[in-house]
């Protein structure tokens, strides 16, 4: 009997013995419906803290982001352009105030972003850089395993995927986010002017959904673009800079994989065994 | 038996009124909350939680405690118990309705709650939290309404009911160690990521619930024929007082842990809490006097029970007993939750101040509480006089 | 029976108010849906019965597929192609929701919640 089925009946063993979960376990043994519990196993990933490497050989894609941050600081104003052009194909409301709000993407200082870097005596030039802050699509992350609905996934190729239709809106998943890359809808994003006008998404696109209120969003690594086969939009823009690389780590022969390899590059709070897919080379 | 509910004095009737006028004026809040979204309240991106989620993790631990009078009276045969174990198990339905409110309230979309069922998790702490919540619930009106209403019969409680009582036992465990592992497993808020959190909260538990049930078995001593007796009281003192130490060693344990250890991050939220946190030249402390008036209101009611003369006096063992919930509240239905969020992720301090309306769906949803167990209370208590004279 | 006048008049009180719709309308279901359907395009992804019926299931199957699965393969019918997608496939046939959707969901008293988030074709907003 291979791993993921012995799971799967102990699983549904200990939800037929709480008693109240049992059609809902046979519901899943039937649709064999598990993929935010069973780790999508393409492990691929730098060692962690303790200088481990993940024992499984990768397999599939993984998704994986690097990000110059020189190049950000050489062209002034890119990585706003980034932040703004994200924002726009997705239509993320902005509602003015930091109660509310609802990010993405977005800049950051370095203290802000590796809180557990010592800033003693801290390089100057360092701590003026944009860096730009996202969801990290970790290959093991919190927020999939704390969502009661598997409304926040792994999808195949690595993604960190959020379905808002089943979103129940309990913010489990942002309590568990070690990175705070996870925005709720606190109001309406669709709320309207007197004259019909979209109070807070001003530059509509049409061709992507907004959100309702009182579900959880953030970057879903463009999933709507990779799927016409073009880069997530952020990516696509800092292209003239070189400033950001972006593909499938698990290839050897990927631009992405080649970057990794020859520069030094930093991960947010490795320590904590999350496997962040996005690297940021200082 | 309900309809022992419908016959009260004036007294009676008025306190109804009242619990139901602030239900009513919750209800209008919820549903303006409904309306607009949880923007209603004072939650922001960074405390992504407030007293909604926080009442919730008080009140199992209420709910929980019940199995202090359980245990002794079914297990132990603990005869002093006998008049008030009912009193506990009605205890524990009251605070679970309230606790499936807070949660139902703290919900963005509350009409889709049943995707919890349609799509059952294992992996996700909310799914077993239900799963353990819904039972205890289940438990508690199987076994409290099946022992009264043999009472009312003046006959032993059926033999098939026994596994259900044993059961329900190990269930008041597996509650709150369920609901500390909502917090106790994520890894990146390191004021919840402890060991000791689900022990500390058993320990808080066994000392609120039976508080509060002790407090509320000497008012109706005053409004009612109904008698504790002496003996049930002065065992349920010994044990509020254990288990309340108990838990202040916890919180000790945890002082020690962060500021001996020096690391910043089991530092920062017992800073910011109990002394203020400095951040960007900005003092922040809005917790701060709660927690003292916490920390004072826990050792003066330590300090009444275990002093021979107060403890024996209804009065001061009443103010005792206020005391040690309050404390206890402030302890884990405010500070324990709202702390966990600072500082945020990115290293930002955010405070949290519940909104006006967030109040009054608070107040609500305890006064919904209230109403439960009262009417769960005047059944119990009808029953047993009747029996009596 | 004790108290048997009082428990007939309340039976009696309970069906009257659980029928109330029936009678209110005098039993008249209202006037059937008569929906508009696209002139240029004859056939759809599944037939009219199965569209009628279980239309919804079917945008279900489609959002796992296209989300959860990564599935986005087009669907072919005839010598035409269509997203999975309500905004993207089925809107571009059924370009008005009023004509289309509106017209039963509101004769069956259903609200989906589809338009929370989803755009209509050119909708101004």
């Amino acid at each position: 009997m291979d791993m993921k089925r012995r799971n799967l009946l102990k699983i549904a063993g200990m939800s037929a013995i709480a008693g109240v979960a049992a059609p809902s376990a046979l519901n899943l043994l039937m649709k064999g419906n598990v993929q935010a519990s069973s780790s999508a196993g393409h492990s691929d990933s730098p060692s962690d803290a303790h200088g481990e490497m993940p024992a499984e050989k990768p397999t599939g894609v993984r998704l994986g982001l690097a990000i110059d941050v020189k190049k950000f600081a050489e062209n002034k104003g890119l990585a706003e352009k980034c932040v703004a052009a994200c924002h726009q194909i997705h239509n993320v409301p902005d509602f003015g105030n930091p109660k509310d709000e609802i990010k993405w993407l977005w800049i950051e200082k370095f203290e802000n972003l590796f809180p557990d870097h010592s800033h003693y005596k801290k390089n100057e030039e360092l701590h003026q850089l944009p860096f730009l802050a996202v969801c990290n699509h970790c290959d093991d992350p919190p927020c999939v395993r704390a969502c009661p609905t598997k409304a926040t996934f792994k999808a195949a190729n690595g993604a960190v995927i959020m379905d808002f239709h089943r979103c129940i809106g309990c913010r489990f998943c942002m309590a568990a986010c070690p990175y705070g890359a996870r925005s709720f809808n606190w109001r309406s994003p669709r709320e309207k002017d007197a004259n019909g006008k979209l109070k807070f998404i001003k530059d509509l696109n049409e061709k992507f959904p907004t959100r309702m209120r009182g579900v959880v969003e953030k970057c879903n690594f463009c999933a709507e673009r990779l799927a016409e086969n073009l880069p997530p939009k952020c990516v696509e823009i800092a292209a003239s800079a070189q400033a950001m690389y972006f593909g499938d780590m698990n290839d050897p022969h990927s631009e992405i994989s080649k970057v990794l390899k020859t520069k030094f590059t930093i991960q947010r709070k490795p320590a904590l065994g999350t496997l962040p897919s996005v690297f940021y080379i200082i | 038996m309900i309809e022992k509910a419908l016959k009260g004095n004036q007294g009676y009737w008025t306190w109804m009124i009242f619990l139901l006028s602030i239900i009513g004026v919750g209800a209008l809040c919820y549903v303006q909350q409904f309306n607009y979204g949880l923007g209603y309240t004072g939650m922001s991106r960074d405390v992504s939680w407030g007293i909604y989620i926080s009442q919730f993790t008080f009140l199992v631990g209420v709910a929980a405690g019940g199995v202090m009078l359980v245990l002794p009276y079914y297990v132990h045969n603990y005869k002093a118990f006998g008049r008030i174990t009912i009193l506990g198990e009605f205890m524990a339905i009251a605070a679970i309705a309230m606790c499936l409110m807070f949660i139902m309230a703290d919900l963005g979309q509350p009409t889709r709650a049943l995707n919890v069922l349609l799509h059952p998790t294992p992996n996700s702490m909310l799914f077993w939290d239900m799963i353990v919540l819904n039972g205890y619930l289940f438990l508690n009106v199987l076994v409290g309404w099946v022992v009264l209403n043999s009472e009312a019969k003046e006959v032993p409680p059926p033999k098939w009911l026994k596994p259900f009582i044993y059961l329900s036992i190990p269930w008041a465990i597996s509650i709150h160690t369920v609901t500390a592992m909502l917090y106790c497993g994520l890894g990146g808020r390191h004021f919840w990521l402890s060991a000791i959190i689900a022990p500390r909260f058993l320990a808080s538990a066994f000392a609120a619930g039976p508080s509060l049930l002790l407090l509320i078995a000497l008012i109706l001593k005053r409004v009612s024929k109904f008698d504790v007796g002496e003996t049930a009281t002065q065992k349920l003192i010994t044990i509020i007082s254990y288990a309340a130490l108990l838990n202040f060693f916890f919180v000790g344990l945890e002082f020690f842990v962060g500021y001996y250890s020096n690391i910043p991050g089991h530092k920062h939220t017992l800073q910011y809490l109990f002394f203020g946190l400095e951040h960007d030249g900005h003092m922040y402390n809005n917790l701060v006097k709660f927690m003292w008036i916490s920390v004072i209101m826990g050792f003066a009611s330590l300090a009444l029970f275990f002093t021979p003369q107060t403890r024996k006096n209804e009065k001061t063992i009443m103010i005792a007993c206020l005391l040690m919930f309050f404390s206890l509240w402030i302890d884990k239905g405010l500070g324990f939750v709202l702390g966990g969020f600072v500082p945020s992720p990115l290293d930002y301090v955010t405070e949290y101040y519940p909104s006006f309306g967030e109040i009054a769906i608070t107040m609500g949803v305890w006064a919904s509480g209230f109403l439960i167990l009262t009417i769960l209370y005047k059944v119990a208590i009808s029953v047993k006089l009747a029996k009596e004279s | 029976m004790y108290d048997g006048g009082k428990i007939i008049v309340g039976l009696i009180i309970f069906a009257g108010l659980m029928t109330f719709p029936i009678w209110y309308n005098h039993g008249d279901a209202g006037a059937i849906p008569n929906v508009e359907k696209p002139k240029d395009v004859k056939e759809c992804v599944k037939d009219t019965q199965y569209m009628r019926t279980t239309h919804m299931v079917l945008l279900n199957e489609w959002r796992d597929n296209v989300l959860r699965e990564g599935n986005r393969e087009k669907l072919k019918v005839g010598n035409k192609t269509y997203d999975r997608s309500l905004m993207n496939g089925c809107m571009v046939c059924h370009t008005s929701k009023e004509k289309f959707c509106d017209q039963c969901h509101l004769y069956a008293s259903v609200k989906p919640y589809c338009w929370d988030c989803h755009f209509l074709p050119k909708e101004t907003l």
